[in-house]
């Protein structure tokens, strides 16, 4: 079974090698056989690539302990959920679920792609088996999976206690998903600019892709904060590490790819410009791959000692990424600028969004790469940390922020500023209020938190101003107004959710950062301490076994009006195949928000350090890119931006349910 | 991405660096105001020995020591810039989360603002050019139009 699925990955390499060249000669040369290659070929590959991974995931589940990475990264007595997702919990498993998401992103389209011109198809098709093709090398080459172990151990090493979570189930999967997700978006540009030839139906086919993979990405990256939150026990959620750094820059370019593909859509300017963002943002994701796998991030030095994987990913990168910018400089002038608008118009507050996004991006990336390329220039080590980060991509965020609303309330080519303006009149008393009242009723201090929150209330506000516009709130009867955001367009309620979710995640992090409440004490069982107008009583310690750990399990319970309102379990936790203790928190959720309880060292006298936090409104931070998913699949979801829909509705009439 | 993040934390720096119970309750100052600033302090100074740590967030020894060290400064009266100042020059500048603005980091402060101008006024002259050059029709584009104008 490991040798088939060794050998399944070889045969991959080889197809990605058919991929990458036959179809691409064929369309240069107009031959439809040729083309009709590429189809075929990316099924088969992706096939071929998920057996590999199935061999792998087959092994883990049967602890097979003769495969290096299985003894390296599992143990027999590991629960069963944990034994399928240590498949990925490593390097060479992880490489492997990139190459899988791949495959499956260039079967989709093969499969989607039936109206694509045979032309473009191919070449798209071409330009993702370069890249399959070259990440297949690298992982056969360098970080090969299969590899055995004679004589195979009893025991496995086991899997990182801080992995063996259901996080580990959904974040990687979900972070690749949207990270590979872009791979689309950059074919297409890079066929544009081979076939010199990009229309309005270039960006309605790119969209959709662009917006899977951001859908995916920000899913992918608020289950990472939120696992990082509950898992590392000290109740944070975004710590401006450059790993983080490497999954939020793509996310940041993706969503300016996904504005501008807009103007380019529906108007057909900015060509150019989408075009150069669909490919850095690519660029971004395989960045973000070398900086995680090359190990340069623990240190220059730590790459120099050991730089097999980090020079080839570094090689991939600098042949993708500089072949296509190559490639876009020297075709670039040969796509035409389209439609031309006035800055206040939807184009130019789209124009500000990407200028804004964009900037944010370039800071983030400096600040992820100044100190390695300082230290690797001069030998200064800086550090560049969350402080930093915090100054500058706040800056940059507060008057991105203050223009959202505006966008969908112009009109294309020429919008009227003062009307929009006016029609927004009422958000901005309603943030005004907003802020009002936190001064007033929370904390009189905390100007700058309430002129925040004020902020996410102007966001929140605005975003529904233009469904409630249209709709006719207030001025049209319940049924009408009911019928008629019904009949209103899946991209604009899309995008009225998707910016409505900004601002509820501005809301949790400002209350979080701002008005969370924390105590460190030493506790006995049996003591209670009164934190955020709650108290917190410790009941009792006692030891429980896991089934691949053991633990002393300190219960405590949470008091509001002299009522108990529920129960938090803390934990320090031995996991005894490794040695390796960890720190449960125990969290209890009361409305959106949560009090978060990890427990420290033990005194020997029976008493334990204890953090207690009371973090309100703290789930909003999640809560927020949940509705920025749900308004991305209900725009995904409009027949507008599906080449060729009408026609399948035509062949196929099930209007009614679908719609 | 957490998933390499928490490998970094825990595998690569093992024991120095777990994170939860950084801060432990003998050494919180009894003056709030004073525990405040410490930890405003500790919030912008890098565990020495964790992968991009504050000392406060961190669990290890040396940032545990860095810690208290902030605290004994801000005891004996030093300003937070006298605190900082103390430990960088102990430690060196690679322990500011926040590196200060120098020759050897404009272009880390500065790039934010550059890029938004250099966008700003690239974005500028493209208008500008748009303007002149799709304003105007072409003489071919003139005459056809004069030839259609002609024909109906």
């Amino acid at each position: 079974m490991i040798e088939a699925g060794h050998f399944a990955l070889v045969l991959a390499l080889a197809l990605a090698l058919v991929q990458s060249t036959v179809p691409i000669v064929g369309s240069r040369i107009n031959d439809a056989r040729m083309m009709a290659v590429a189809a075929p070929v990316a099924l088969v590959s992706f096939a071929l690539i998920a057996l590999a991974f199935l061999a792998l995931t087959w092994a883990y589940v049967t602890s097979d302990f003769s495969v290096v990475n299985v003894w390296e990264n599992s143990h027999s007595q590991k629960p069963m959920l944990f034994k399928i997702t240590g498949t990925w919990g490593n390097h060479e498993g992880s490489m492997l679920l990139w190459v899988l998401i791949l495959a499956l992103f260039s079967a989709l389209v093969a499969v989607f792609g039936r109206n694509l011109p045979d032309q473009l198809k191919a070449t798209v098709l071409a330009v993702q088996g370069w890249i399959a093709a070259a990440f297949l090398l690298f992982i056969l080459v360098t970080s090969n999976p299969f590899a055995r172990l004679v004589p195979a151990p009893f025991e496995g090493q086991d899997l990182n206690p801080i992995l063996q979570d259901v996080g580990l189930a959904v974040h990687p999967p979900l972070l690749y998903l949207g990270y590979v997700g872009f791979s689309v978006s950059f074919s297409f540009a890079v066929a544009a600019l081979i076939e010199k030839r990009i229309d309005a139906a270039w960006a309605r086919w790119v969209r959709p892709w662009t917006l899977a993979a951001w859908i995916f990405l920000t899913g992918g990256i608020a289950m990472g904060s939120y696992w990082a939150y509950y898992e590392l026990g000290w109740g944070g959620f975004w710590f401006w590490d450059p790993v983080e750094n490497a999954s939020f820059m793509p996310w940041l370019s993706g969503t300016a790819l996904l504005h501008s593909a807009l103007v380019m859509e529906k108007r057909s300017a900015l060509k150019i410009w989408t075009v150069l963002l669909a490919i850095l943002t690519f660029s971004l994701s395989l960045l973000g791959t070398f900086l995680v796998r090359s190990g340069v991030l623990t240190s220059v030095h730590a790459f120099a000692t050991d730089p097999t994987r980090g020079v080839f990913i570094l090689g991939i990168l600098t042949l993708l990424v500089g072949g296509a910018l190559a490639l876009f400089a020297w075709r670039a002038h040969a796509l035409t600028a389209g439609g031309i608008f006035q800055p206040i118009s939807r184009e130019g507050s789209l124009v500000l969004n990407n200028l804004f996004l964009t900037t944010a991006t370039a800071t983030v990336l400096i600040g992820t790469l100044y100190p390695l390329l300082m230290e690797a220039l001069t030998g200064d080590k800086i550090s560049v940390g969350a402080p930093f980060f915090n100054l500058t991509f706040g800056s940059l965020m507060v008057p991105l922020l203050i223009a959202v609303p505006f966008g969908p309330l112009l009109a294309w080519k020429r919008g009227d500023l003062y009307a929009a303006a006016q029609r927004l009149a009422w958000a901005l008393g309603g943030a005004i209020l907003v802020a009002l009242l936190i001064m007033l009723f929370v904390d009189r201090t905390m100007l700058f938190a309430a002129l925040s929150i004020g902020l996410a209330a102007w966001l929140m506000l605005g975003a529904a101003t233009d469904l409630v516009l249209r709709s006719g709130v207030g001025s049209q009867p319940w049924s009408v107004v009911r019928r008629r955001l019904w009949g209103l367009p899946r991209s604009a309620k899309g995008t009225a959710l998707a910016h409505f979710g900004l601002g509820v995640t501005v809301v949790g992090i400002v209350a979080t950062v701002a008005f969370q409440t924390e105590r460190i004490v030493i506790m006995k069982p049996g003591d209670t301490i009164d934190f955020a107008g709650r108290q917190l009583r410790f009941e009792r310690v006692e030891p429980f076994a896991g089934p691949n750990y053991t633990e002393d399990q300190a219960r405590f319970t949470l008091i509001s009006g002299n009522r108990d309102v529920g129960t938090l379990v803390a934990a320090k936790r031995l996991y005894t195949a490794r040695q390796m203790p960890t720190t449960e928190a125990g969290i209890l959720t009361r409305g959106f928000s949560q009090a978060y309880v990890a427990l420290g060292d033990p005194s020997g006298d029976g008493s334990w350090v204890v953090r207690a936090w009371w973090k309100p409104m703290v789930t909003l931070i999640w809560l927020g890119p949940c509705l920025m998913m749900a308004g991305g699949l209900l725009s995904i979801s409009d027949r507008r931006l599906r080449v060729g829909a009408p026609a399948r509705r035509r062949s196929q009439p099930v209007p009614a349910a679908a719609e | 991405m957490t998933v390499a993040k928490l490998i970094f934390a825990v595998l690569v720096l093992a024991s120095l660096c777990l994170p939860a119970h950084a801060v432990r309750p003998d050494e919180i100052l009894a003056d709030p105001q004073l525990e405040a600033r410490a930890r405003e302090i500790s919030s912008e100074l890098r565990c020495y020995v964790c992968q991009n740590q504050s000392i406060d967030d961190s669990d290890a020894d040396l940032a545990r020591d860095l810690r208290i060290l902030v605290r004994e400064r801000i005891l004996a009266g030093d300003t937070d810039e006298a605190v900082t100042d103390y430990i960088v020059q102990r430690y060196g500048e690679f322990v500011l989360l926040k590196p200060r603005f120098g020759y050897h980091t404009a272009l880390l402060w500065g790039a934010p603002l550059l890029i938004l101008v250099a966008g700003s006024i690239g974005l500028f002259m493209m208008r500008r050019r748009e303007a002149a050059t799709t304003a105007l029709l072409s003489e071919e584009e003139e005459r056809k139009l004069q030839a259609i104008l002609r024909d109906s």
